[in-house]
């Protein structure tokens, strides 16, 4: 049906785009402007033209980031999404007091601030006075996060989960209630295994809501700074720096503001593009199906 | 296929003595289609589940055939059930939406790919066997889930909540004589729960008049129409519902007001509020004085009948005329079929 | 007071184009299927949408460009809309507050329309505590306290209980009486066109393809498809050649063209005739004799739907009384000629049936 075409309903918008510019373009495009200049101090600049990009692009150190970051990402889908699936499943489908308690208990970690996270986790993680490490090392485990880079991985992994998958959780938690009782009454009737139930009914029905769950857990895992540098500190060596770490320690520490700009323009275009390609994939198969 | 029983079955919610349904002793026949029949809430859904399994009564027991079936679950009654909205599988095709019982139940290749086929013919699926059931109409969806219970041989009945809901008047109207001429081509035991009157008498043998978690009739759709067991029943069934007018009664008289009519047999014996109940349709207007003298408010064509709607004091009647005929201004009286009327005791019919 | 309107939209055409004129204080029916562009054209009246071309009149004056909060309208969905949180009372009284009254003129209205919805004693409750069909009575009162010269009702009772609507039913073409206003609903229904009389547009495909009084275009439809959707069971169809005074059916019954159709020139047309014309008893001599083959009957308390093949066509029959039929047999039904209507071959009404002319 055809809905009017008032177009006095664009005015409605610009504040909202007034405000987007000054919070986002505007900065941005000072971004863009550091990511073709050089500086020497003194607030003299000269023009580089894409010098920094080709820099960056063909730096070593670029690409070891980003694989440390891709790497990453996708252990911790790979981990988050279907364990977020399963804990959602076994979680009571009516409302009461255990649906409710159940729900508290996974926003708990959301609740928390990023950097008490891994403040909690480093102390957590200490073999002297860490409960964790501790009793690791107690058991004969060797585990020192500041030393073996692999225990400094599974350490980051493990907080990572611990502090995420309650998103996914809850969000399969909402998919999942919206399935009308019927279906699951007909797939009694009709005699569908537990599997089948998953594959045909639920699945299906949370296609929608899981895919939100996927991209932000994507975007959010692609910049993660906070948490393992409060950890790790992107140690031992450069074994957990990741590219937000990386791209913090050039601009500041180092002061390479050209680089850093360029950095972190290749940045936001390589997380724009995967979530666009992501979601047109996923989208697109939806209307296959439908069709 | 079975016969189905419940005997001294009730229902609460709640554990204080609020029955949704009241104590009921009901045997229902192997291979009949009976419809449960009454406004929202009173009890129709919650027997339903009863029946289906989904719900565990607090009193009583369910029995198919005999076997004791209260505790068993959904999944091993051996029902069918369309739903209000429909349920399908969105991933598959029709043809594998109509195969999943029998897969689930480990039947032969074989002996599926028949099954579909013969089913899917039997109800004018098969020239979309192959295609997604996602983008189908509600109508044919529930078509597909109806298939997905008649695709298995060893179905005990095939349960109905109220499926017409979502489908379009033109529709519906199809679905439901296709429904009908399956029922009478399987014989099935069929149950099907609705609101709409008009469903329920044209589908059923027998229907089941609730209200208030209680079931005030089961009867052919004539015996509904003709000797409604309760005022409720004749005030529901028919439309307009059947005229009630209080009355004194004595032997084969009644008086309305100071107007005194015959009645078809005599009656004893009779005590608490009484009324008499005539069908609009075995009401007729008339110019004899000797009948109920009755002032028309309005007329309503509803094509192939007129409905008069009238009154007699404070009483309405409505009286429905053929298409063709006239009504004229001095007709200021309503005279009734008298072996139509039915004679009612506290709302209960009281037999002659 | 009149409304005259002219529309197209263009690419995919909702509506062609229309003209229609609604006259003050007359119900007016739009009838149709799903998706005939019977909400479309409520929309376009209310002005929710625009045309995308020609315009629409109020009382001589064009308002095709005035927004909808600006004009005397009052609208109500199939959906019970009311504010969840305000009581009845309020929501009655919503509409007033907004134009400003005095309280006092507010509680007068309010009472006064409560009353006749029969929500007097609800008042203070909640929309969700009520009943659906209370809520629909609120939403009703709501769109009438305003005392609008136009009120839109969009299948108002489609979402309820079947006794409740016949109530319901009832009582519109009461209120609407007393209001004055132009009334205009939209139904599938043909028995809800029927019982609230007044004029009856029905629409096809984003056509009308015909408007005037209800009870005429029920018993004097222009053509083949305004009978189809005026017709529920649908009408039954079949083919009929006259020559002469003598008429061939299809099946090859042949029939005395009788004083009902003596009138017809000759040629090939179209017989359409209604179930509940259909006899399965010859009541008079002029009555045709036609055999079909029973599929199903469906038994109503007081009639008997019955199911046919005859040829290829499918047809339906209503007749009075409960008859035990043997199904998958021959029956023979009868119909008197002065129940037929007949089409042209493209579906124009040639002669409405001889017996509609008198009602």
């Amino acid at each position: 049906m055809k809905k009017t075409t008032n177009q006095k309903a664009w005015f409605m918008v610009l504040p909202v785009l007034l405000l987007v510019a000054f919070s986002a373009i505007i900065p941005l495009m000072t971004v863009v402007n550091y990511s073709v200049q050089d500086t020497f101090g003194n607030n003299e600049f000269f023009w580089v033209g894409l010098e920094w990009f080709e820099e960056i692009l063909g730096s070593e150190r670029m690409h070891d980031a980003l694989g440390r970051q891709a790497i990453f990402t996708t252990i911790i889908l790979l981990i988050e999404v279907p364990l977020g699936i399963f804990v959602a499943l076994h979680m009571p489908k009516k409302s009461g007091v255990w649906s409710s308690l159940c729900l508290v208990l996974c926003a708990l970690p959301l609740l928390i601030p990023w950097n008490v996270v891994g403040t909690i986790w480093q102390i957590f993680g200490r073999i002297d006075i860490g409960l964790l490490g501790y009793a690791l090392d107690q058991i004969g485990i060797d585990y020192n996060y500041t030393q073996d880079s692999f225990a400094a991985w599974i350490t980051i992994i493990v907080m990572d989960v611990w502090h995420w998958t309650s998103l996914v959780v809850l969000l399969s938690y909402a998919g999942l209630k919206s399935i009308p009782d019927a279906f699951y009454q007909a797939a009694k009737i009709d005699q569908a295994s537990r599997w089948s139930i998953f594959r045909h009914i639920e699945l299906p029905k949370m296609k929608g809501v899981l895919l939100i769950a996927i991209l932000l857990r994507f975007m959010d895992s692609f910049m993660i700074y906070t948490e393992p540098f409060v950890v790790t500190g992107g140690g031992p060596g450069n074994a957990t720096t990741f590219l937000s770490i990386d791209l913090v320690k050039m601009a500041i520490g180092q002061f390479d503001l050209g680089p850093a700009a360029a950095f972190s323009l290749i940045y936001f275009l390589v997380i724009l593009l995967v979530s666009w390609v992501f979601y047109t994939v996923m989208v697109h198969s939806d209307k296959e199906s439908g069709s | 296929m079975a016969k189905i029983t419940l005997s001294n079955l009730a229902h609460s919610y709640t554990s204080d003595n609020e029955y949704a349904l009241k104590t009921m002793n009901h045997v229902w026949n192997d291979g009949e289609a009976y419809a449960l029949l009454g406004p929202s809430g009173c009890g129709k859904t919650t027997l339903l589940n009863i029946i289906s399994g989904l719900l565990a009564p607090s009193q009583g027991q369910v029995l198919f055939d005999d076997q004791d079936v209260t505790t068993q679950d959904t999944a091993h009654r051996n029902i069918a059930q369309v739903f209000q909205f429909p349920v399908v599988y969105d991933t598959m095709t029709v043809r594998e939406n109509l195969a999943f019982p029998l897969k689930n139940r480990k039947m032969s290749a074989n002996y599926i790919e028949k099954r579909v086929a013969d089913i899917a013919s039997m109800i004018s699926l098969n020239d979309i066997l192959d295609k997604k059931a996602n983008g189908l109409t509600a109508d044919i969806k529930q078509k597909i889930s109806l298939g997905r219970g008649l695709v298995r041989e060893d179905v005990n009945a095939i349960l109905f909540d109220e499926p017409l809901t979502v489908i379009d008047p033109q529709m519906k109207w199809e679905l439901r004589t296709e429904l009908k001429a399956l029922h009478q081509r399987l014989g099935h035991t069929m149950i099907y729960v609705t609101h709409d009157q008009t469903e329920a008498l044209t589908f059923a043998d027998k229907v089941v008049v609730m209200s208030d978690g209680e079931v005030v009739q089961i009867g052919t759709p004539t015996e509904l129409f003709e000797k409604p067991a309760h005022t409720f029943v004749g005030f529901f069934i028919g439309s307009p519902g059947m005229n009630v007018l209080g009355a004194e009664i004595s032997g084969n008289k009644a008086r309305i007001g100071g107007h005194e009519l015959d009645l078809g047999h005599g009656y004893q014996n009779l005590s608490g509020k009484l009324e008499i109940g005539i069908r609009p349709e075995f009401a007729s207007l008339s110019r004899n004085p000797d009948d109920l003298p009755i002032t028309i408010n309005r007329i309503e064509d509803v094509g192939h009948y007129k409905i008069v709607r009238a009154s007699h004091q404070d009483m309405d009647i409505n009286i429905i005329s053929d298409e063709g005929a006239e009504i004229f201004e001095d007709m200021k009286f309503v005279s009734f079929d008298s072996s139509k009327i039915n004679i009612y005791a506290d709302d209960w019919l009281v037999e002659p | 007071m009149l409304e005259n309107i002219t529309l197209t939209e263009n690419d995919q055409p909702h509506i062609y184009e229309t003209n229609l004129r609604l006259e003050k204080a007359t119900m007016n029916v739009l009838l149709g299927a799903t998706l005939s562009g019977k909400t479309t054209l409520m929309r376009l009246m209310a002005g929710l949408d625009k045309p995308s071309s020609g315009s629409i009149l109020w009382n001589d004056e064009d308002v095709t460009g005035v927004r909808v909060q600006d004009r005397d309208i009052a609208f109500v969905y199939q959906q019970f809309i009311n504010y969840p949180s305000l009581t009845v009372y309020e929501n009655i009284a919503s509409p007033l507050r907004l134009m400003n009254k005095n309280s006092a003129d507010i509680d007068k209205a309010v009472r006064q329309c409560a009353d006749l919805m029969k929500l007097s004693s609800f008042l203070t409750r909640k929309p969700l505590e009520l009943s659906g069909g209370q809520q629909q009575r609120c939403a009703l009162a709501r769109a009438l306290v305003k005392g609008s010269g136009l009120v839109l009702l969009d299948e108002p009772l489609a979402n309820l209980d079947y006794k409740l609507r016949e109530e319901l039913r009832a009582e519109i073409p009461k209120i609407f009486a007393d209001s004055g206003a132009i009334f205009v609903y939209a139904t599938t229904e043909p028995e809800e066109a029927l019982l609230l009389g007044g004029n009856t547009a029905t629409l096809h495909e984003g056509r009308i393809t015909q408007f005037g009084k209800t009870s005429t275009i029920y018993r004097q439809p222009k053509d083949a498809t305004t009978a189809r959707i005026f017709s529920n069971p649908p009408m039954n169809f079949l083919k009929l050649s006259k020559s002469g005074n003598k008429i061939t059916f299809s099946d090859g019954t042949n029939a005395k063209a009788s004083e009902a159709l003596s009138k017809l020139g000759d040629g090939d047309y179209i017989a359409g005739f209604r179930p509940n014309h259909l006899e399965l008893a010859q009541h008079s001599d002029m009555a045709i004799k036609f055999n079909a083959k029973l599929d199903v009957t469906e038994i109503t308390g007081s009639e008997t739907y019955m199911h046919m093949r005859h040829g290829g066509e499918r047809w339906v029959g209503l007749v009075h009384g409960v008859h035990d039929l043997t199904l998958g047999e021959e029956v023979s039904v009868f119909l008197d000629p002065s129940h037929i209507y007949t089409f042209s071959q493209d579906g124009n009404m040639v002669l409405p049936a001889f017996y509609a002319k008198g009602i």
